[in-house]
């Protein structure tokens, strides 16, 4: 009936009005993001404080933007670095060109740059986005929340498991 | 300024009181369509499950100012081909007719302050429906002229429905109003208003004349469901899509204070006015339109748009001879009873 069908829209909208919006208040609150997630790149140590990057440029090679720059050196006896042979002397990513399609996490051998869980880069300058090694070898200032990895990481997938 | 006095029906008031009442009731029209914007997205936001702006100081409740501030601070630019004279003036001409409309609504009973007679409306007009009629015309040629001005197709395209939609729509608008003119046996809405608190409130005898007075003004202030003179999906904002910073604020703002003067005008043919128990003329008044106002804001969010074929057809084929019929058959009663 066709009067009827449309006083009974004007219905749901009103009850509508009396639900709790389902709205996520960004700043206040933020969604974990999932174990996977690709944001902002770290350069990692190892436990013996040597940093785990040998300067082999594999990951300037495979960035597809061509965002990372690598300027290796000699490690000496009395200035060791990192754990192989050389260290790279300078390391920076240009986050403003970066597509964060973690290529660059697939080919390091060493497991020195991963993708980490902050997204929240934005600068007011272009200069403030590229990252050097000291700014990707530090830890992060903010702490973006994680979802459990045991929540996706199981031989079910997420949209078949019962929740 | 005696003729002034005479033309204004100011019965025994001074001229300078009509003055100031004029000054406070633009402002708090004004006032009324800011925060008009606020309560409707409020409203729309909340019934889509979401909160409406609340960033915006307490609740959100200064959103209005900063949209205020941000539509002035932006640069007035317009297109090279547009024709500057009249692209500049009409949204004047739009913003001028919206606000002028109001002057004749009647909020109160009239009082006595300091000795001196104050009317409980701006001017009281011998035919002040065919002035709001007239005035609300004469706003249509803001909104074509701009369109055309600004030389572009979307903003003409978006023009020319406006005006065919106002066109079709004025027509059912005015025969749906005879009926209570009829009735009440004058155009002057102080008398109208008078004449329903003798009688009952015109919504009752003149249910039909109600229904298509809200249809035909929706469509006549351009809102959901009628909205197609500025369909976002196929005319980027209709006529005054090449408007920015302040000229598209008097634009918008013209729009809505029409809103707020249509539930202002049914308030006053339909709703009795500003009568009602308890509560002083003007609350009333106030309540009745903001009932009015989210019924307009509550449409919007529950229907989707017609197609153009079929609001010509709602327009032309089913309101224009219900409210002819309506205003004949209340004709006839009138003199036979």
């Amino acid at each position: 009936m066709q009067p009827f069908g449309t006083l009974k829209g004007f219905g749901v909208t009103f009850k509508h009005i009396f639900k709790k919006p389902i709205t996520q208040q960004y700043p206040e609150y933020k969604r974990p993001v999932y174990p996977r997630f690709r944001g902002r790149h770290r350069l990692h140590r190892h436990a013996n404080g040597l940093e785990k990057c040998v300067g082999c440029s594999l990951c300037a090679a495979a960035c597809p933007a061509d965002c990372i720059r690598v300027v290796a050196a000699e490690n000496t006896a009395e200035h060791r670095v990192s754990a192989g042979e050389r260290y790279a002397r300078i390391y920076e990513i240009n986050l403003s060109r970066c597509i964060f399609c973690g290529y660059c996490e697939l080919a390091c051998p060493f497991d020195a740059i991963t993708l980490e869980a902050e997204f929240e880069i934005s600068e007011y300058s272009r200069d403030d986005l590229i990252y050097t090694k000291d700014m990707l070898l530090a830890e992060p200032v903010k702490r973006m929340p994680v979802a459990d990895r045991e929540l996706y990481d199981s031989p079910i997938p997420v949209w078949k498991a019962e929740s | 300024m005696n003729w002034l006095v005479v033309a204004s029906g100011a019965n025994g008031e001074p001229w300078w009181i009509a003055l100031i009442k004029a000054a406070i009731v633009v402002n708090l029209v004004l006032f009324g369509f800011a925060y008009l914007t606020l309560i409707e997205r409020k409203v729309m936001g909340r019934m889509q499950l979401r909160y409406g702006p609340n960033r915006a100081g307490p609740w959100g409740l200064m959103q209005p100012i900063a949209d205020l501030v941000k539509l002035i601070r932006k640069e007035s630019f317009f297109p090279a081909a547009a024709v500057d004279v009249l692209y500049i003036f009409s949204p004047f001409i739009a913003a001028f007719t919206a606000l002028t409309t109001f002057s004749v609504i009647p909020w109160g009973p009239g009082w006595e302050i300091a000795g001196y007679q104050v009317n409980g409306y701006v001017a009281d007009v011998p035919i002040s429906l065919l002035l709001i009629f007239a005035l609300g015309s004469l706003g249509v040629y803001g909104f074509i002229v701009g369109g055309w001005a600004s030389d572009s197709k979307y903003s003409l395209l978006g023009s020319m429905r406006t005006c065919a939609q106002l066109v079709s729509y004025e027509v059912s608008l005015a025969l749906s109003v005879l009926g209570v003119v009829l009735m009440a046996g004058s155009l002057s809405l102080v008398d109208v208003v008078a004449a329903q608190e003798q009688e009952v409130w015109y919504v009752i005898p003149q249910f039909v004349g109600f229904l298509v007075f809200i249809l035909a003004g929706t469509a006549e202030t351009a809102r959901a469901p009628f909205d197609l003179p500025e369909a976002e999906q196929e005319l980027v904002a209709g006529y005054h899509t090449e408007y920015g910073g302040m000229r598209f604020g008097l634009y918008s703002m013209s729009e809505y204070i029409n809103l707020i003067t249509l539930s202002g005008l049914a308030v006053t043919l339909f709703l009795g006015g500003w009568h009602g128990p308890w509560l002083p003329g003007p609350i009333w008044f106030l309540l009745k339109v903001f009932v009015l106002l989210f019924l307009f804001i509550w449409m919007r969010t529950t229907l989707p748009r017609l197609r153009y074929d079929q609001l010509m057809r709602f327009g032309w084929k089913v309101l224009l001879p219900v409210a002819t019929v309506n205003a004949v058959i209340t004709a006839l009663l009138v003199v036979w009873i």
